[in-house]
């Protein structure tokens, strides 16, 4: 049995039909890697798995069972993390407070209210985890002042504090420079060899490649090739998804 | 030049306000310590030392006010939620001390005082549904779901049985005169408003006000971070209506009667919402300094022409919106901040500049350095 489970979800914006038949299955221990063109629904799938989006046709399940239509918060007690496109951080809080809000997956309203943010153990993890991603430094600093690629390293780090099993990553590489994205990839290896689970959205072919086990291509809300990265890359139809949408990727490029 | 210091002319600011930051942080903790207690001495020695009824009458009215400003600010400045129906938990406070202080036929006396907790009750059970409704949408739906839900409490109660409508209720007379008459008044005023700042910094201080304040920045991902927002919205607003109940019983109290409009007032939390705005929405010490400031100029006003508060408060909420956007506080503490990071970095803040314009650049090559 997978660890996390999409059967035939399947979502519609007014008339825009942005998934249609989607499924993928990763499975426990793994790095998975999901690419396809821009607006092949990607983002949209990972609003369905973590509560953002809700559907009307299509299961998600979590070993084994329905998740389907859950809220984020739920979805995050029950060990799903996710990270977002457009790195979104708490940036009037402090480095080490963004740490702290997420600290307590299952945790009584009237305990949150009467215990001080953050116990010395709590404390310890956060910070053990900023040094993790390599920004320990800055743990008093006002998150807003934090440069785009730090952001995306605090992003991944809140989403560790509570010690996920499954992480959803939505494109982790996309605009930060390769010295950073090498760190990256280590830091998401090494965690893996802890044992945690990867579902990596991202366009750095080569980074997606290197990492994952295995590479699920998406194209117009369809998953249209699953295997390893080996074969996937030498697959006619992803070619073609990807040839396909070269010449308007040219077009909006800035 | 060695590493460390390359990466800190990178991170510019970031490094100045951590090396600002840790010395001077025990110094900061016993000057602050130091300022509590002389603001608790001001408040307990106060009316003893000016002790004229017309100054008293003034200080009742800012210790209701710097209460009501401070519990509001609890919720408002943490969540970023501006609720402008709080006048209803003043007017449900009010109103239940005066009805059951009528229906026990209770004698003025320090006995009354005791209905105050129980008004507070009344402010909370009426909160809770008020909150459920509200706290459904948000930013400026919310503010006109506040707004819209106050008027039809003004509108029951003057159409209410019970509120006795346009007539008002009496509230006991006290059996004490004369000059010291203002003094219980004063000193239960101080009690709840010294609680009240307790539960504000505490709020600020335990997980329950870090998630309010990650609400405040970004809904959606505190929900992926499993902060239930919902709830945490939800017991925010119950917090900040208590204190408010509380003070609008003593408020009824004080004056000897209750009418709907004055009970139920609009220009209520347009002033709390305006004293919180001047010193600083979401600090502590913001709204007390703003309601120090503004509701003795108002009660001024008000017995020298009252025509003219109105306008002068109209002018001043639109000076601290373009001049002062972030309140006083805040604003000067930043001020304050940045002298003492240019005094002891000059040349760090330079770089910082230089750099901090292009992402991308060398500031990711100090992270990744001093990761490994
Ligand atoms: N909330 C929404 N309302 C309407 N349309 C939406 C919404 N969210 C996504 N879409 C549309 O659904 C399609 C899939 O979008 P999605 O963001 O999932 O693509 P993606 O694969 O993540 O693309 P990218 O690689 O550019 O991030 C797009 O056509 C997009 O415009
Ligand atoms: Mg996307």
């Amino acid at each position: 049995m997978a660890l996390l489970e999409m059967e035939d979800v399947r979502k519609s914006f007014g008339g825009l039909q942005a998934l249609s038949a989607c499924s993928l299955e990763v499975e426990e221990g793994s790095i998975a890697g999901l690419i396809g063109p821009n607006g092949s629904g990607k983002t949209t799938l990972f609003n369905i798995v973590t509560g953002y989006e809700r559907i009307r046709e299509g299961a998600v399940r979590f070993r084994g069972t329905a998740i389907t239509n859950s809220t984020p918060e739920r979805v995050f007690a029950l060990g799903i993390g996710r990270t977002f496109q457009l790195t979104r951080i708490f940036t009037r809080l402090s480095v080490v407070e963004n740490m702290l809000v997420a600290t307590q997956r299952h945790e009584g309203w009237l305990r949150s209210v009467l215990r001080p943010a953050g116990s010395a153990s709590e404390h310890r993890r956060a910070m053990e985890l900023l040094d993790f991603v390599g920004i320990a430094r800055l743990a008093d600093a006002p998150a807003g002042t934090l440069s785009y690629g730090q952001r995306k390293l605090l992003d991944l780090a809140c989403v560790l504090v509570a010690d996920p099993s499954v992480i959803l990553l939505d494109e982790p590489a996309g605009g930060i420079n390769p010295t950073l994205i090498g760190l990256l990839a280590q830091r998401i290896r090494e965690l893996n060899r802890q044992g945690k689970t990867f579902l990596i959205v991202e366009h750095n072919m080569e980074f997606v490649m290197s990492l994952c086990h295995r590479v699920t291509v998406m194209d117009f809300g369809k998953t249209i090739v699953s295997g390893p990265p080996d074969v996937v890359r030498s697959d006619r139809r992803v070619l073609d998804a990807y040839l396909g949408t070269e010449e308007a990727d040219g077009d909006e490029a800035p | 030049m060695s590493e460390r210091v390359v990466a800190a002319a990178e991170e510019g600011q970031v490094v100045e306000l951590r090396r600002s930051g840790r010395r001077p942080r025990a110094v900061a903790n016993g000057v602050r310590a130091a300022a509590i207690l002389v603001a608790l001495v001001v408040l307990a020695v106060f009316p003893l030392v000016f002790s004229n009824p017309a100054v008293t009458t003034i200080a009742f009215f800012t210790l209701v006010f710097m209460t009501s400003t401070t519990a509001w600010n609890g919720f408002a400045g943490y969540s970023g939620y501006i609720p402008l129906g709080h006048a209803v938990f003043f007017g449900t406070g009010a109103y239940t001390l005066a009805i059951v202080a009528q229906d026990l036929h209770m004698p003025g006396g320090y006995g009354v005082f005791w209905l105050v907790p129980l008004a507070g009750a009344a402010a909370l059970v009426v909160a809770i549904p008020f909150g459920l409704i509200a706290l459904r949408t948000r930013r400026h739906t919310f503010v006109v779901i506040t707004i819209a839900i106050f008027f039809i409490f003004q509108l029951l109660s003057f159409n209410l049985g019970i509120t006795q409508g346009s007539s008002g209720i009496q509230t006991p007379t006290p059996p004490w005169f004369g000059g010291a008459f203002n003094i219980p008044f004063y000193y239960v005023g101080a009690v709840i408003l010294v609680l009240s700042i307790a539960v504000s910094w505490f709020i600020r201080r335990s997980r329950f006000g870090l998630q309010t304040l990650a609400i405040r920045d970004d809904e959606d991902r505190a929900r992926g971070l499993g902060v239930q927002v919902g709830r945490v919205k939800l017991v925010g607003y119950v917090i900040s209506a208590i204190p408010v109940g509380m003070v609008g019983a003593l408020y009824a109290y004080f004056i000897g009667q209750i009418f709907p409009q004055s009970a139920f007032d609009p220009l209520f939390d347009i002033t709390i919402a305006l004293m919180a705005f001047l010193g600083g929405l979401g600090t502590v010490s913001g709204p007390l300094l703003g309601a120090l400031v503004l509701e003795p100029l108002q009660q001024y006003f008000t017995v020298s022409d009252p025509s003219y508060y109105l306008i002068a408060y109209g002018a001043l909420f639109l000076i601290v919106i373009l001049a002062l956007p972030r309140g006083v506080v805040p604003t000067v503490g930043a001020w304050i901040g940045n002298r003492r990071a240019r005094r002891a970095a000059p040349s760090p803040a330079a770089a910082g500049e230089a750099s901090g314009g292009a992402p991308g650049g060398t500031r990711y090559a100090a992270t990744v350095r001093s990761g490994e």
